[in-house]
């Protein structure tokens, strides 16, 4: 009975923010439009209770994982028989999901209540809150997928959602650009992404988790693929957590409302493909793999060279944008290195701190009436009290200043590439700390300190209370997430529950780094302290910024983003769009038009021409043919 | 010599049939064709009777009688057209008739 409520949790939990989206959706003429908040945030609300319930009853049971509650979807073949093909809708309730469950739902709860005071007044208000339920509902479904087919479903309902809220101002050209180029720069990840799960489902003949952990397990002819495999599936974490050279399409999406940029692309979406990668670990792991060696590469490129041009950005949210990137570099790096437990545990704890940092920046923007150029503002230290200590909270987070949360997971992505001897990777790792530090101290310093720079930084006016709650609130995770056992609870999952969770203390816990792998954690405190004195030294109470002139034209490829959208733009594009029109046409013009059109036009008429000859006008020859014709007939019918 | 049974009917049936249908095939002129086409009709209901006379059964006389119906309406459109046709154009013979061909 008891088992029932709590599997049953799980599917409530899942539908719930569906059910809002349809209810806000159909129920506009009964009332619904107004109350859109309400019922997406009590969907949410109520989805969050649930993960937390669950994650609990899993807590407290100490089990590793609820039972799968799956039943068959799709079944080609004959239901039963051995070699049928089936796929399963399924839930999958370990810890693993469950924790990023708690992250989406809580995060999620919190953006939603924001939101409410963020597009108050928006004329698409309702609109905006249907797409949101959307999003956590199909966000929910690739968390708790138990095959990868259904995860591929919501994988492309996320990228569905996410284009609607992108292009949530469609109006205005920017946003609808930025939309289509998500949505397509995704879709070619995907494309991977598909491939990889065929051809897993071709060699191991399953797509569920669990029966392919099991395949896995023991060696098998999956060895040879094992790299193209891994690598195939890499591509669709390519697409969502926006990796070189897919990268492009993120902060274009800044174009969306400022609590979409926090939601999807900062605490979830992006996150999804890291939790992916997470979740099917065991296949990219497999031995014999090359995958990790090259997914770790990509992602170490991915934070140096995004953390390089958020350095020289000048639009705050395009400065977190680029910061995301660079982090979810970090996450995939640290997959990349045999880590998962340390990429889940910055995926945690960057969740919290990047949706306050996303958040902040909205309240500034808000204040400084939709301005979003830090060179405008200034000074809006004494203005706006919570959101700057908020703001920067985050800062110190997401710089890993130590015993912030961000000091704990990003300590444990450097141990873990010393640990596995990925030097290169570790000296990326501390390059991207310090500039990042550089970056961050850059934003905090001319945006909160200084002097205003325009009327509108004299004048700001704080965000109303439902808009600050939500960012005191996002604080306290990210001053103590280090200290949540986070890195303890998915260390227990991945080491397959093997161990004792949770059995270090507080005290213990907080000086955890300098224990376990002292020289990355003073590595990290070491580049702390370089990018923030080389940013205090430039841009404390600067009037402009100073380092185009220092670097020349380093600064300003940086401010241009290294022209990867240029390159795109006049190279990649021009010459796939220029091939497939080409075949596009070649079709068109010999198969359809030259095959089929006129084919079936000339085949008749040469029909007509050749038949035509037999009309020869003498009705003797046809009174001929036609008796000669009967005597066959009847010929035919005596002779047998 | 025995006695004329079926078989000298149908002989006769089929020499008269063989002998229309060669003159609808051989000759050249419509009305000519038209008599053939009536010899051939008449040959199968000479067919039609004997059988009829010697089976003792009377289907294949009522059939006769439909023939011979069905010919004289055909004889009268028939007739017609030619009449039609030879104040059109002055001709009644088939090698002057092929304007439907290509």
């Amino acid at each position: 009975m008891e088992d029932h409520f709590i599997e049953n949790l799980g599917w409530v939990a899942l539908l719930l923010p569906l059910l809002s989206a349809v209810a806000i959706t159909l129920g506009g003429p009964f009332g619904a439009r107004r109350a859109a908040a309400k019922i997406s945030i009590g969907a949410v609300a109520l989805s969050f209770v649930a993960s937390l319930i669950l994650f609990l009853y899993l807590h407290l049971t100490g089990q590793p994982a609820l039972a799968e509650t799956s039943f068959p979807w799709l079944i080609i073949g004959k239901y039963g028989e051995l070699n049928n093909l089936q796929f399963n809708l399924g839930l999958q309730l370990d810890t693993l999901s469950l924790v990023m469950m708690l992250v989406v739902t809580g995060v999620g709860l919190l953006i939603h209540i924001y939101s409410q005071g963020y597009l108050a007044g928006d004329p698409g208000y309702s609109r905006y809150f249907a797409c949101l339920s959307l999003f956590t509902f199909s966000m929910l479904g690739i968390v708790l997928a138990d095959n990868f087919l259904m995860m591929f479903i919501f994988w492309e309902l996320v990228g569905i959602s996410s284009y609607l809220l992108i292009g949530f101002w469609y109006h205005k050209p920017a946003a609808a650009d930025a939309c289509k180029k998500a949505f397509i720069t995704n879709r070619i990840g995907d494309f991977g992404f598909l491939l990889g799960i065929l051809l897993v489902w071709s060699v191991l003949g399953s797509v569920g988790f669990a029966s392919l952990k099991l395949e896995a397990a023991h060696p098998n002819h999956f060895g040879p693929v094992a790299t193209i495999a891994g690598l195939l599936i890499f591509c669709g974490a390519m697409g969502k957590s926006a990796q070189f050279p897919l990268h492009v399409w993120l902060p274009d999406a800044m174009e969306g409302p400022t609590p979409v940029s926090a939601l999807i692309h900062a605490a979830t979406m992006v996150a999804a493909g890291v939790y992916m990668l997470c979740r099917v670990y065991f296949l990219l792991s497999f031995p014999g793999s090359q995958a990790l060696e090259i997914i770790g590469w990509i992602g170490g490129f991915t934070a140096l060279l995004a953390a390089l041009i958020a350095v020289q950005q000048n639009d705050i949210k395009r400065i977190l944008a680029y910061s995301t990137l660079s982090q979810l570099g970090y996450m995939v790096m640290a997959v990349g290195s045999h880590g998962p437990t340390a990429a889940m545990y910055h995926l945690t704890t960057h969740a919290f701190f990047k949706a306050l940092l996303f958040l902040g920046a909205g309240a500034v923007i808000h204040a400084m009436h939709h301005e979003q150029d830090i060179w405008q503002m200034g000074g809006l230290r004494k203005k706006l009290p919570v959101t700057f200590w908020t703001f920067l909270t985050g800062t110190l987070a997401l710089c890993g200043v130590p015993f912030f949360s961000g000091f704990y997971s990003k300590d444990s992505i450097l141990a873990q590439a010393l640990k596995n001897g990925s030097y290169g990777l570790f000296i990326i790792g501390v390059l991207v700390a310090a500039l990042t530090t550089f970056y961050m101290a850059r934003l905090a310093l001319v945006v909160f300190w200084g002097s205003a720079r325009s009327s509108a930084a004299e004048h700001p006016h704080e965000a109303p209370g439902v808009m600050l709650w939500p960012l005191r609130i996002l604080a306290v995770p990210s001053v103590i997430g280090g200290l949540l056992f986070i890195e303890a609870t998915f260390e227990h999952f991945f080491a397959g529950g093997h161990g004792e969770a949770g059995t270090i203390t507080w005290a213990e816990q907080l000086l955890e780094p300098l224990n376990a792998s002292p020289a990355a954690a003073l590595s990290g405190i070491f580049a702390i302290m370089v990018g923030g004195a080389f940013a205090g030294a430039l841009y404390w109470k600067a009037a402009s910024d100073p380092l185009p002139l220092r670097l020349g034209w380093f600064a300003r490829a940086m401010r241009n983003r290294f022209y990867f959208d240029e390159l795109y733009e006049r190279v990649l594009i021009p010459a796939t769009h220029e091939l497939w029109s080409r075949i596009a046409q070649a079709i068109d013009r010999w198969i359809i038009g030259g095959l089929a059109v006129r084919g079936a036009s000339g085949a008749t008429e040469f029909a007509g021409r050749a038949l035509r000859l037999v009309q020869s006008g003498s009705l003797q020859t046809y009174a001929f043919l036609l008796v000669a014709g009967v005597a066959a007939v009847i010929y035919c019918l005596l002779a047998r | 010599m025995s006695p004329v049974g079926p078989h000298h009917y149908l002989i006769v049936s089929g020499l008269l049939f063989s002998l229309g249908l060669l003159g609808v095939i051989m000759r050249r002129n419509l009305l000519v064709i038209y008599m053939c086409l009536e010899l051939m009709l008449n040959a199968a209901n000479l067919a039609l009777v004997a059988l009829s006379h010697f089976n003792g059964k009377l289907d294949g006389q009522i059939m006769v009688f439909f023939i011979i119906t069905v010919a004289a309406a055909e004889v009268a459109v028939g007739l017609a057209l030619i009449v039609a046709l030879y104040r059109k154009r002055q001709t009644a013979h088939v090698e002057d008739l092929t304007s439907l061909k290509f």
